[in-house]
């Protein structure tokens, strides 16, 4: 009785703590300048167990081609064993594969964008991904408000 | 314990509905969790408009905010927050308004009634220079991402059901005749409009009810995945998407193992190899759209081989262009639907 009093209380104290969004992207404004973000994002993505796949450097390839551009990266991310996995069992999944946030100055302040996990679950209907697609959603949540109070 | 928990569970509400203080914070941190991405910490604006440009909280009612925040801008970016409650956007709108130098106008639901064919010339002649020839909107987000920082807003889509539900028709005509200090909306009444004029220019905006500027995509259907089986061989296939990809005028920018990064290097499956390759003017093109759009990027196709088959894959832009809410962008999706395919196609003939 006492444990399912417990976990009543708990699920209670959650469920108010979930936080709204309101479409299917996460986005975060971080306060750090680009370089610092960039740091701080890349710590907190290996903190949770991911890896680091590499970082495209958009802005680069756009000035070397004579256009204007504020800093610009895309950070590509995920669990070895996991994206091997899930490309071998759900090759449809394979174009989305690994994760990824978008990385972007904003005068001082830092952008931070990625598509929402759950929203692949629109894409790709199958129960054992919802269970995944829910654990990397859980993880970016935090991340991202890792990188919210980021100073 | 038990009755621990049944006093906990009684006063829990009292807790949660915190008093004046309380909710100001929460507001902050409502506000810093769901706008500021776009608005801005301090309200200055980005992505999305400036909230604490005085003029415009002096033009602004409350009623105007909530319906913003419920209902969103359909197809310009401003999401509809449909799940926050009423006690979430009321601490939203209080945080929101501790910028404002002046009162909320008590702008009453009073209809305007005017002219709307008369109103429809003046708009035309004053008005869609900016807001576009049927209340369109003027083009990409805001102040973000390559655009000149001294222009604080894009001029907002009129023609919008969001705009249109959210705004009373007093708010609209004072919008008009006082405009709005520092943004580019010039006071019309000081270039002459009369209050005749202000009327007919308000029917005619109201009128963009019965004729929407477009109607949102309903991608849904849309497969999620582009597969395309190959004739060819791995090495084969890859090559022939570089060969696709440079006819159409991208930059091969690498070919990769999907796994490299992830897995130390010979332990990568070469099996999955990914083609990236870019078009730099549509990718500027595309940022000044919707500087989010780093997610579509670097544009890519994935050759996969197993047991002898060979397919390439790629994301569906189309189906994807539905979670940036950005009717600009749906178009440039579907531009980059056709190039994806017809690159694969050709590579894959």
């Amino acid at each position: 009785m006492k444990r399912m009093l417990i976990g009543a209380l708990v699920a209670l104290l959650c469920g108010l703590s979930v936080p709204a969004f309101a479409d299917q992207l996460m986005m975060v404004r971080s306060t750090q300048t680009f370089p610092e973000a960039m740091l701080r994002l890349q710590e907190e993505i290996k903190a949770r167990g991911y890896s680091l796949s590499r970082v495209q450097r958009v802005d680069v390839g756009l000035t070397g081609m004579g256009y204007q551009t504020d800093l610009y990266r895309v950070v590509f991310f995920g669990k070895p064993e996991e994206i091997r996995r899930l490309s071998r069992e759900y090759p449809q999944m394979i174009p989305y594969l690994p994760l990824k946030i978008a990385v972007f100055a904003e005068d001082g302040d830092t952008l931070l964008v990625a598509t929402r996990p759950s929203e692949f679950a629109r894409l790709f209907d199958d129960p054992e991904l919802s269970g995944i697609f829910a654990r990397w959603e859980a993880d970016m949540d935090a991340l991202f408000d890792a990188m919210r109070v980021a100073e | 314990m038990y009755r621990w928990f049944i006093l906990l569970c009684l006063f829990f509400p009292l807790l949660t509905q915190a008093d004046a203080p309380g909710d100001v914070i929460d507001g902050a941190r409502l506000y810093a969790r769901h706008c500021a991405a776009c608005h801005g910490m301090r309200g200055d604006g980005g992505v999305g408009v400036p909230l604490r440009l005085p003029d415009f909280q002096a033009g602004v009612s409350d009623a105007y905010f909530e319906r913003t925040i419920r209902l969103g801008r359909p197809g310009r970016v401003m999401p509809a927050f449909r799940d926050l409650d009423d006690v979430e956007v009321s601490a939203i709108i209080r945080h929101v308004r501790s910028w404002a130098v002046t009162d909320a106008p008590p702008h009453d639901a009073t209809p305007v009634r005017g002219d709307v064919k008369r109103g429809a010339g003046l708009f035309a002649k004053h008005c869609a220079v900016c807001h576009g020839a049927q209340g369109e909107g003027g083009a990409g987000t805001g102040v973000t991402f390559s655009r000149p920082r001294d222009l604080p807003v894009i001029a907002p889509a009129l023609n919008n059901p969001g705009f249109l539900t959210a705004a009373s028709d007093r708010m609209i005509r004072d919008t008009v005749a006082r405009g709005r200090a520092g943004t580019p909306m010039v006071s019309f009444r000081e270039q002459g409009f009369s209050e005749q004029d202000l009327d007919d220019v308000v029917a005619y905006m109201r009128s963009f009810g019965e004729r929407p500027y477009d109607v949102p995509i309903d991608a849904s259907d849309e497969p999620a995945t582009l597969v395309f089986d190959s004739p060819h061989d791995l090495v084969t296939t890859v090559e022939a998407l570089v060969r696709a990809a440079e006819g159409r005028n991208f930059r091969h920018i690498r070919t990769q193992t999907l796994e490299e990064g992830l897995w130390p290097e010979g332990e990568d499956d070469p099996h999955q190899v990914v083609v990236y390759f870019c078009n730099f003017e549509f990718l500027n093109r595309a940022l000044q759209v919707d500087p989010r759009v780093g997610l579509f990027l670097p544009c890519r196709v994935t050759a996969v081989e197993r047991d002898g088959r060979v397919q390439v894959l790629a994301i569906n832009p189309k189906r994807l262009s539905s979670h940036y809410n950005n009717r600009e962008l749906n178009r440039m999706c579907e531009e980059m639907y056709g190039l994806y395919v017809e690159i694969i196609e050709e590579a894959t003939l």
